[in-house]
């Protein structure tokens, strides 16, 4: 358990290191990547959520791997926190800060209710 | 190299976030994800004081992007406020995501003060 937690956490954040770095911002400019990574990342889980709890129920170690791990080895709370202090302008600061949360929550449950109707199909 | 170093941290990141949230879970019986918060605010803090500090590109890829970059989530903090919308619990929901970045905040900026006082 632990094993496939470590292994999916190494995968998804090596994903993130290969994206932060192959689409830069500038230094306290908009940081789009982590933007992009965090809304994804929420997408993901929600599929995958509907998977593992309606789906591929007999599947104990998939949650481990792709939700805990993967994906939050992927997604990251802590350099969106400090982005928004890294961030110039503060109304920039401000729109990362809104843009993120709520494109986060919109993707978790759109992941989820689009999953849920072709599951119910 | 320094892929080596984000995927150290992240190995002992991940499965650390994993025994934070079951270990502080396991202590109360509310529905408020304690756990998953406690594990971002306190990477918020460490992410904030190692921003501060004059540290290399080494550190910075095994502490900064790797470990504070996988104990923390966005996915999971997501989830739960989502879950708790859809049994009902909307104050927690929303006190979930006013708590967590509110206290993110502060973590960090306790964690930039601390290293700019020391460096």
């Amino acid at each position: 358990m632990l094993a496939a937690i470590s292994a999916g956490g190494v995968l998804g954040a090596l994903a993130r290191y290969g994206v932060a770095e192959a689409w830069p911002h500038p230094a306290g400019g908009f940081p789009w990547s982590t933007l992009v990574i965090n809304v994804s990342g929420c997408l993901l889980i929600g599929v995958l959520m509907v998977f593992v709890t309606k789906v591929a129920t007999d599947r104990p170690l998939l949650r481990p791997f792709l939700g805990v791990g993967f994906l939050g080895g992927y997604t990251t709370f802590s350099t969106y926190i400090v982005d928004i202090y890294q961030t110039t302008s503060p109304w920039a600061a401000l729109a990362y800060l809104g843009l993120t949360l709520i494109g986060a929550m919109a993707a978790v449950w759109t992941g989820w209710e689009i999953t849920i109707r072709l599951v119910r199909r | 190299m320094t892929l080596l170093l984000v995927a150290l941290g992240a190995a002992i990141g991940a499965p650390l976030r994993y025994l934070t949230d079951r270990a502080i879970q396991a202590r109360h019986d509310s529905p408020f994800p304690w756990g998953t918060m406690t594990v971002n605010v306190a990477g918020s803090f460490v992410l904030g004081l190692l921003m501060a500090l004059p540290a290399g590109t080494a550190t910075a890829a095994l502490v900064g992007t790797g470990f504070c970059g996988a104990l923390t989530t966005y996915s999971t903090f997501s989830y739960e406020t989502l879950r708790l919308v859809q049994d009902g619990k909307r104050f927690y929901a929303a006190a979930n995501i006013v708590v967590s970045i509110v206290a993110g905040l502060g973590a960090a900026a306790v964690g930039i003060i601390l290293g700019e006082a020391v460096s």
